[in-house]
């Protein structure tokens, strides 16, 4: 059971870091779906909604998700439907029902890494920059690698680019958790091949990208570009899936989700 | 007018569906449907007091252990505790939690609280306190050595395991039912009817398979709860979430060591049963606590609890050996099974003779047939009653070999069954009724005019086998039959009292108990049928074990058959004395009046006695004769209703994943009493038994930990997992069942499993006798197909 | 703490702890409609409104609806009453105890989608488990409702 013994609504990010700083038992709150599944035995809570980290920015050059933005946001941003080939949306709207999307924050789903997430397989496949309080901007695919001691998620930033993208995600029950999750991003010849929930966190398949840039993306190439990717990257069991079960969808996958973005 | 007195059951028969009803076969709306949609404050914890104390329970975190010693001294010590309670303060005799007539066929095997711990979850002490926040600090602080003993986790390997679940001698069983505590054996079963080894030996084909059906969870929304007091007089009252408040009773003075007569059990309004709450996991907690400490107290269990200790469907495995000629004549079947009861028997022998006793009625045409095997108990949750209660498991291994017998011919599955069914007006000696030598005879049975019309919706003709929808996609079609039972035969039974009110309106009082499934609006359409009157001047009342007449509870799909039939020999016991009262206070003889509903009268209908104001004149002094009709009712037989189902999916070939596209129903549940609330029963069942079939598995760890304890983990169907649902009624009639009714509530989940099984097969020729059928099983025998 | 809201157009001051979640709030203070069914956010049965967005209950924490505008079924039962009535019509109105959070969301989704279609109705439903009716009943219920062929 989650306990919390204070409470706090900072007006600024530095005043909420030098409190997350004060305790190691000190946290800030996202939209506290998952906190609250833990023991938790929080200090003080800190609550960002004052900082007004709740939009969608569409500039020039990027667009820019404030960390507490909600994934039913993401879903319904008429931008976001229409940028990246709309696989934002389509990577939230499985995620749990309305009411949960209403209260699961970006930032916490960023920033708690979790493997399981649809977001950050389709986010990783994107030009995506997290912007963190103390340590300044880093690419996602760092941040997903090494994670962050302490500190804030402020915001994240996708470069606009005039991508195709295409999500794919294995699912047994529609409101379950992805057994497997695909993202595909190509710009110009540019690919990121992004999968997720093996079941640990999204990675990366640098090779396989290499591999698909140099081909001609025959039929044949494309699916030894999928088993590259699935070769590269590691899987695990749990109770969703083998590792083998895991592999054999991966590659298929992968080659449909390349095939729709040729 | 409703013609009284028995024979009109035989009427309507006779007549077909010329008799015209009034209420009954009306999609009549539920009677409390638009007050419990609208969020009134009518269940168990709406109505509970806020100063109960709040009961925690610290639950084992072994799957087999003893408690070496127990320290509740720090914990007992946090301000707010009330009383803590372990192994050493309740009384030490046996008992079982099973909702089940006197003597119970479960084995008395537990103790409120016990040295030993059985499964992880089993309960080692009570702790109550002012509040959740107390008693969960308290928890905390109860300090617990064990002596951790090997645990037996595989019931495959139950048997003859060197640790033996129960090793205590006082078990109490009240019959014989095979058990061989050493061998972790809670109860073995044989039926054989005919040789079936000589069949056979001499049948042209063959079929031997080995199915397995898992543990499922029946995640009913409302999860455990209940809360107690003691009244005026000292006696201990509980409302509880039951379905079973007389069997409550019992169950409580029981293992309270208090008589019945101390005990008062209400039951509220219910959110969901599917038989979990045919057994009584969490009504004794309160009790105690209230008894120790004279307070009012409760429990409500939390999803975790309610998926982790309390109980589940029984996982079976079952090997079906047919034997069948060239033709598919089916000669002899064969099922050898093993259950797995978990660490106390529940349900244990019922369960388990169950999954024999109704499904091979279905094949009557086999010379020979044989149901046996063993239900073994294992470190793990009790198993329990769970909708379908072994039929559902039974169905899902015969129904499966039925089709694989059919692919191993060539023939097609609707086929195989149109040649082997059973039809009404046939006998069969496992049918319940029979006695030796004298085997009981189907009076209903629409099954096959149930095929027919599956056929034609799913639009079998043009879909069976398979149809290829891209290079990755195939869709197929299968089916699979069943039967259930309506009450349990010479053993349950069921009263209803109707009271004539002052102002002419009557009360209904029942023991039975609508979980949601419509069961008193339908018991308040066959009063109102009987007593030409409107569903508005019915009330009913329902459970009050103080108040109500004895009901077993609505359980082996029961209520509408066996407390139907007991609805209408009340009402028909009303009619006869409001027509006895009426023709006195008229002055004329019963002869030669009338009852319509309204009115008492002479036969031209010049001399009259309204129904109100013969209410008003019988309880006053003049008449000093308030009317109470009254009937009790226990079936002989157990009419079983059919259902056909039909399964299309489409299969992704690289994926293995499986879209349920359409699935078809067609239900003889005999008169369907309301087309609307059947529907529903049938469409809430089947959409069990398609979560039972692809995404629902109770998972332990390897130390006996359940993991799909939360909704996370287990995966009940969303509204996206479904496809299509068409569910249509062939109505047969049946003249033991309430104007023609059989039941309905069970059947419905039972054809789902095997139906998509044999879709699946048909779609991509893969088999998947091991439920739920998940995608992983179906790409890894998809991948074995291509690499054969 | 004590926080100011508005539940169904009342003003309300509720003394709540930092680690009280909403829907054991409501109970509290008497919303007996809002019913919990699991305790990890997954079946919608907490639903309620926060400034007119369906949200999980169980999964707010009290202390963050300071200022806001609450509502549940009690605050909203003339509409209810319309829509149970196409639900119970249907039979489709069984155990009862998911329907005040059913019924949240689907009021919220006529408010919010503009002539949906049955894949976006069953959509913004999902969050929302029924384990007695099968759905169907239910589907029917909110296309007549809505008016949806």
């Amino acid at each position: 059971m989650l306990t919390i013994k204070d409470y706090v609504l900072p007006k600024t990010l530095e005043e909420a870091y030098t409190i997350l700083n004060l305790n190691k038992n000190n946290a800030i709150l996202g939209g506290c779906a998952f906190l609250r599944l833990g023991s938790k035995q929080i200090e003080t809570a800190i609550d960002l909604s004052d900082l007004a980290l709740k939009y969608i920015n569409e500039k020039d050059n990027q667009i820019e998700i404030g960390a507490m933005t909600t994934l039913r946001e993401i879903e319904t941003s008429p931008v976001l439907q229409k940028k990246f080939s709309g696989i934002l949306p389509e990577s939230v709207k499985n995620v749990g029902g309305v009411q949960l999307r209403n209260i699961v924050t970006v930032g916490g789903t960023v920033y708690s890494r979790y493997g399981f997430s649809d977001l950050n397989t389709a986010l990783l496949s994107l030009d995506t920059d997290v912007v963190l309080h103390r340590k300044g901007r880093i690419s996602l695919e760092e941040f997903l690698e090494k994670g962050a001691q302490k500190d804030i998620l402020e915001k994240i930033i996708i470069r606009k680019t005039k991508c195709q993208a295409s999500f794919k995600m294995m699912r047994n029950s529609a409101a379950d958790y992805a057994i497997l999750n695909v993202a595909v991003s190509k710009n110009d010849n540019d690919w990121k091949i992004a999968v997720g929930a093996r079941p640990q966190r999204a990675k990366i398949a640098k090779e396989a990208g290499k591999y698909l840039a140099g081909s001609k993306k025959t039929n044949e190439e494309i699916e030894e570009a999928a088993v590259i990717a699935t070769k590269e990257l590691a899987f695990g069991s749990n109770t969703r899936g083998s590792k083998e079960y895991r592999e054999s969808i991966c590659k298929v996958l992968v080659k449909r989700a390349i095939m729709e973005v040729i | 007018m409703y013609r009284v007195y028995g024979a009109a059951k035989g009427c309507q028969k006779i007549l077909g569906g010329s008799v015209k009803m009034r209420v009954i076969n009306k999609a009549i709306p539920k009677i409390d449907g638009i007050d419990i949609a609208t969020g009134k404050a009518v269940y168990t914890d709406d109505l509970s007091s806020n100063n109960a104390l709040v009961i925690k329970i610290l639950r084992s975190p072994h799957a087999f252990a003893r408690i070496k010693s127990i320290n509740t001294e720090r914990a007992q010590e946090v301000p707010g505790v009330e009383c803590i309670l372990t192994y050493k303060d309740v009384p030490g005799v046996r008992f079982t939690l099973a909702g089940q007539s006197y003597p119970e066929p479960s084995p008395y095997d537990r103790l409120i609280l016990d040295e030993y711990v059985r499964y992880v979850g089993d309960e080692v002490a009570i702790i109550a306190a002012v509040d959740e926040k107390t008693a969960l600090k308290a928890l905390k602080l109860v300090e617990v050595e064990y002596e951790v003993f090997e645990p037996v986790l595989d019931f495959e390997e139950a048997e003859g395991h060197p640790s033996i679940v129960h090793t205590e001698d006082d078990i109490h069983l009240n019959m014989d039912i095979g058990m061989n505590r050493e061998k972790n054996i809670a109860s073995s079963y044989k039926l054989e009817i005919g040789d079936v080894d000589s069949e056979l030996a001499e049948s042209d084909i063959i079929v031997e398979k080995t199915y397995y059906t898992q543990a499922q969870a029946h995640a009913m929304m409302e999860t455990y709860r209940a809360f107690s007091y003691l009244d005026h007089n000292g006696r201990l009252t509980i409302v509880s979430s039951t379905q079973i408040p007389f069997h409550v009773r019992g169950i409580v003075a029981r293992a309270l060591q208090i008589p019945q007569s101390k005990v008062r059990v209400i039951k509220p309004r219910i959110g969901g049963g599917f038989g979990g709450k045919q057994t009584a996991s969490v009504e004794i907690f309160p009790a105690l606590v209230t008894l120790k400490t004279g307070k009012p107290a409760k429990i409500i269990y939390d999803r975790k609890e309610t998926f982790s200790s309390t109980t589940s469907r029984h996982a079976m495995r079952i090997t079906v050996k047919l034997g069948a000629d060239k033709e598919g004549n089916i000669k002899a079947i064969d099922m050898q099974a093993l259950s797995d009861t978990g660490a106390y028997g529940e349900h244990a022998p019922t369960v388990f003779s169950v999954a024999g006793h109704k499904t091979l009625p279905l094949y009557n045409k086999a010379q020979a047939v044989r149901y046996m095997g063993n239900v073994v108990y294992t470190n793990k949750m009790p198993a329990g009653a769970l909708r379908g209660y072994g039929v559902t498991q039974g169905t899902f291994a015969l129904e499966s070999a039925i089709n694989e017998l059919a692919a191993e011919l060539n023939m097609d599955p609707v086929v195989i069954r149109e040649k082997n069914i059973i039809k009404e007006g046939e006998t069969n000696p496992i049918l319940e009724g029979s006695k030796d030598g004298n085997p009981a005879a189907l009076e209903s049975c629409a099954l096959e005019s149930c095929i027919k019309k599956g056929k034609e919706l799913i639009r079998w003709h043009e879909k069976y086998p398979r149809k290829v929808i891209s290079d990755t996609k195939v869709r197929g079609v299968g089916m699979a039959i069943t039967m259930q039972g309506s009450g349990i035969g010479g053993i349950d039974t069921a009263s209803a009292v109707i009271k004539l009110n002052n102002d002419g309106f009557y009360t209904l009082l029942l023991g039975s108990t609508d979980m949601g499934t419509g069961s008193d609006t339908i018991l308040a359409q066959i009063a109102a049928e009987v007593l030409d009157t409107t569903m508005d001047r019915i009330i009913i009342h329902a459970a009050d074990t103080d108040i109500s007449p004895y009901d077993t509870g609505s359980y082996a799909s029961s209520t509408a058959y066996v407390t139907g039939n007991a609805v209408i020999k009340a009402a028909e016991d009303m009619r006869k004395k409001i027509v006895g009262s009426g023709a006195k206070l008229l002055g004329l003889s019963e002869k030669e009046v009338e009852f319509d509903g309204e009115f008492i009268k002479n036969i031209n209908g010049k001399q009259k006695l309204s129904l109100n104001e013969l209410a008003q004149r019988l309880i006053s002094g003049e008449g000093k004769n308030q009317l109470i009709g009254m009937g009790t009712f226990g079936g002989e037989t157990s009419p079983p209703p059919f259902v056909a189902g039909f399964a299309e999916v489409e299969v992704d070939k690289e994926t293995g994943k499986i879209d349920l596209i359409n699935y078809v129903a067609v239900v003889d549940c005999g008169t369907v009493i309301n087309p609307n609330l059947a529907r529903i029963q049938a469409e809430g069942g089947l959409v069990q038994g398609i979560g039972l079939a692809m995404y629902e598995d109770v998972q332990y760890s390897e130390r006996g930990k359940m993991n799909s304890n939360t909704f996370m983990q287990y995966k009940i169907p969303c509204r996206k997992d479904i496809g299509k649902i068409t569910v249509s009624f062939e109505s047969s009639y049946e003249p033991t069942g309430p104007f023609g009714a059989k039941s309905i509530g069970e059947v419905v989940i039972n054809t789902p499993a095997p139906a998509i099984a044999n879709a699946v097969y048909n779609a991509v020729g893969v088999n998947v006798r091991k439920l739920p059928i998940t995608p992983e099983k179906v790409l890894k025998g998809i991948m074995e197909l291509i690499s054969e | 703490m004590k926080i100011k809201v508005i539940i169904n157009n009342q003003n309300m001051e509720l003394d709540v702890a930092y680690d009280e979640f909403l829907a054991d709030t409501l109970r509290r203070y008497g919303f007996l409609s809002v019913k919990k069914g699991c305790d990890t956010g997954s079946c919608g049965l907490c639903t309620v409104w926060v400034d007119d967005k369906p949200v999980l209950s169980c999964a707010t924490l009290s202390v963050r609806i300071n200022g806001k505008k609450i509502t549940t079924i009690e605050g909203v039962q003339k509409e209810a009453k319309e829509f149970a009535e196409y639900l119970v019509n249907e039979g489709a109105e069984q155990c009862g105890f998911c329907s005040p959070g059913f019924i949240m969301t689907v009021l919220a989704m006529k408010r919010e989608l503009q002539n949906p279609t049955v894949e976006e109705i069953t959509h913004y439903l999902t969050g929302n488990l029924c384990r007695c009716t099968g759905y169907m009943g239910q589907l029917r219920a909110v296309k007549k409702y809505l008016g949806v062929v």
